[in-house]
């Protein structure tokens, strides 16, 4: 016998997003699905509202997912994806799991309002957001999920964004749901027992995805999983969970915060900053790190 | 069982024989009875049915999508307001081809506010793929929900159940609730031609180019055209099993008539009466009540019409910038049918004012006054 090391998997092999679809080159969506559906496995049906992945599938008759989808209107994910668990247990199939996959446009903005309905009534669903910070599958377009200073189409470089991001995780701990997180593409196995912990949880879970996007961005393909990385080692996108509302966890214990600068030189949108906005983003950075941390100790 | 219930109920009445399996709604008025009956029906077990208590009608008619593609069957109920906020959702329903049924209670758009009846409400949604059933007594309700449910489901469109406020959904007359029996032996339980299951996983309803989205649309009206048919034979089946026959038009009096009035919703059985009284006066006047509005019984309407020496359409309901809807279809169905009868258009009764046996005698006299119409519009009532 050899005594070759047999490689050890962290992460299910089998895959139900299929390769040769429409994502761009180094799409974090595209990561951010392969990774959750290993954890949810083929009994699984999506509902995907207008969002980059309203794409990615491909168009009729074609679909890169080994799943069952259905794509929904673009404020519709939530509500949608409440119909189908209600419908499909009418039907006597009441094991498949119901996914609501959406972007930050179709979560933060135009989907919030059936988000919360969904979240207030606790219906038995997981709704993930995939956060690329603006409506890239439109062409780049602010939406309340853009950070503070950034560049997008709407918002030109003479006049940036002007407001932080929206916090929709404080707002979604607000509906006391059973389970929520945040996870981050360059964190699979964190993002895969996050998903995994949203299987086995009955009521509303909530799972909010960091997804760095290059097209929209200005950002290198090859950086997605770095810049992912540096959002969490920066403090700027904290990985951590709350059950029902009270009880934070954080997921990964950052001890010596990075600069931002390293994140921010990566990316065209922010070309345009001076350090003075630079500094403040800084300071949001650290604002919000403090408030997280005082939550996390007191769960 | 013979009952003395409200319209709103027989719509849940309807909704409950009909066996829903998922209803999914949002609470307005006029139409609350009808999801209060319904979340009681399913509290206490007498309808086996998950009720989703969405937080607006736009997820009301989403969730009701969730549901139908999941292969249940699926009703919500709503009325004016509610009904323009669902309006993408409409589309999404008879783009998908979802059987979805929908009760809505006529109620006069806003501003001003309005909890009173007209038709504004549902004619707005004409040309978004629904096919809509216009109701004059609550028998009819009950029997048109149960009816719309078959064609539905057989067409893969969905169908609205409409009816007027509080002229009909508040009114209490008697109504025989049939057998839950008689009900499943007219209507088996809902078996989709695709639906979304993890056994045979498939996308629905994604991106579609110039090469196939033309064709979906083209399917839809052709079948859009067969209902008609569809229509009749489902209405012989029903009769068969409940003894009532309900017709996509129904005339009255009409095949010796030199004034036919055309009608809809309540006011239909008002000109009834009207027509009562002007026949016992030796006025030789009848009464067309359309009861499908989409797709439009064009051939129906050409043969009881055509012949009729005068038409009087009233409409509860306006195309601002042209004139009443119904009797802008009468005309187009009218045109290229070789008849020479003029159409005069009637408008009454905006905003819930009252339609009365005074209102046709009025639409009668001055149809009989004038050999072609002087004015597009006749005002009803109006205080100009």
């Amino acid at each position: 016998m050899s005594k070759e090391k047999k490689m050890r998997l962290t992460l299910p092999e089998e895959e139900l997003v299929g390769s040769g679809n429409l994502a761009c080159q180094g799409c974090g969506a595209n990561l951010a699905l392969r990774y959750v559906l290993k954890a949810f496995g083929k009994r699984t049906a999506i509902c995907i509202p207008a969002c980059c992945w309203a794409v990615i599938d491909g168009a009729f008759p074609h679909s890169c997912l080994g799943i069952p989808v259905y794509h929904c209107a673009f404020e519709t994910a939530a509500s949608t994806a409440t119909g189908v668990k209600a419908g499909l247990e009418m039907v006597g199939d009441t094991e498949t799991q119901v996914i609501a996959w959406a972007g930050d446009g179709g979560t933060f903005d135009i989907g919030i309002q059936a988000l919360s309905g969904t979240a207030e009534r606790n219906d038995d669903i997981l709704y993930v957001c995939y956060d690329n910070e603006a409506y890239m599958n439109t062409g780049i377009q602010r939406s309340s999920a853009t950070p503070l200073g950034a560049w997008t189409t709407t918002t030109p470089v003479k006049f940036p964004k002007d407001r932080p991001k929206k916090d929709i995780d404080a707002i979604m701990a607000a509906h006391r749901i059973p389970y929520q997180a945040t996870a981050s593409i360059a964190y699979p196995e964190d993002l895969y027992k996050k998903a995994l912990k949203a299987k086995n949880t009955r009521g509303t879970k909530f799972i909010h995805i960091y997804a760095p996007c290059p097209t929209g961005w200005k950002s290198r393909p090859e950086d997605t999983v770095k810049l992912a990385r540096l959002a969490v080692q920066t403090c700027l996108f904290p990985l951590y969970e709350v059950e029902h509302g009270e009880k934070y966890t954080l997921n990964i214990k950052v001890q010596n915060k990075k600069p931002i600068e390293e994140y921010i030189k990566l990316q065209g949108r922010y070309r345009h900053l001076k350090p003075e906005a630079a500094a403040a983003i800084q300071e949001g950075i650290d604002r919000d790190w403090e408030r997280l941390l005082k939550k996390v100790n007191a769960g | 069982m013979k009952k003395v219930i409200m319209g709103n109920h027989a719509l849940s009445y309807g909704a409950m024989l009909s066996r829903s399996q998922v209803i999914s709604a949002y609470p307005i008025t006029p139409q609350t009875q009808v999801v209060e009956l319904l979340s009681e029906m399913c509290a206490d077990g007498t309808l086996q049915a998950k009720f989703i208590k969405v937080e607006s009608e736009h997820s009301a008619m989403a969730s009701c999508i969730g549901a139908s593609v999941a292969g249940a069957r699926t009703f919500t109920a709503t009325s004016a307001q509610g009904l323009a906020l669902m309006h993408e959702m409409l589309h999404w329903a008879s783009g998908g081809r979802l059987p979805i049924v929908m009760g809505n209670i006529n109620r006069a758009m806003a501003p001003g506010w309005s909890i009173w009846t007209d038709q504004n409400d549902s004619l707005s949604q004409r040309d978004t793929g629904w096919m809509q059933f216009y109701c004059s007594s609550n028998q009819e309700v009950l029997d048109t929900t149960i009816q719309a449910f078959k064609i539905a489901e057989t067409a893969g469109i969905p169908a609205m159940v409409v009816l007027d406020a509080f002229a009909l959904s508040h009114t209490y007359e008697v109504v025989d609730i049939p057998d839950q029996a008689k009900v499943d032996a007219f209507l088996p339980s809902y078996k989709p031609y695709a639906r979304l299951t993890p056994d045979a996983p498939c996308a629905f309803d994604g991106l579609t180019g110039p090469e196939h989205y033309f064709e979906l649309r083209y399917k839809l009206q052709k079948d859009m055209e067969k209902v008609p048919a569809l229509f009749n034979e489902t209405s012989r089946e029903f009769e068969k099993i409940f003894g009532r026959r309900l017709e996509a038009v129904e005339p009255y009096l009409c095949d010796d008539a030199e004034i036919i009035l055309v009608t809809s919703g309540t006011a239909g059985f008002t000109a009834r009466v009207a027509v009562d009284e002007m026949r016992k006066d030796g006025i030789k006047v009848g009464n067309l009540r359309i009861r499908m509005f989409r797709p439009f019984p064009f051939d129906d309407v050409r043969r009881l019409l055509a012949k009729v020496p005068k038409i009087a359409v009233l409409d509860r309901n306006i195309s601002y910038g042209y004139h009443g809807i119904f009797c802008q279809e009468v005309k187009s169905a009218l045109n290229g049918s070789g008849s020479k009868s003029p159409v005069f258009g009637f408008i009454a009764g905006l905003g819930g004012r009252d339609i009365t046996v005074a209102s046709f005698r009025e639409v009668v006299d001055i149809t009989r006054g004038q050999s072609t119409p002087a004015e597009e519009i006749n005002w009803i009532g109006v205080k100009k």
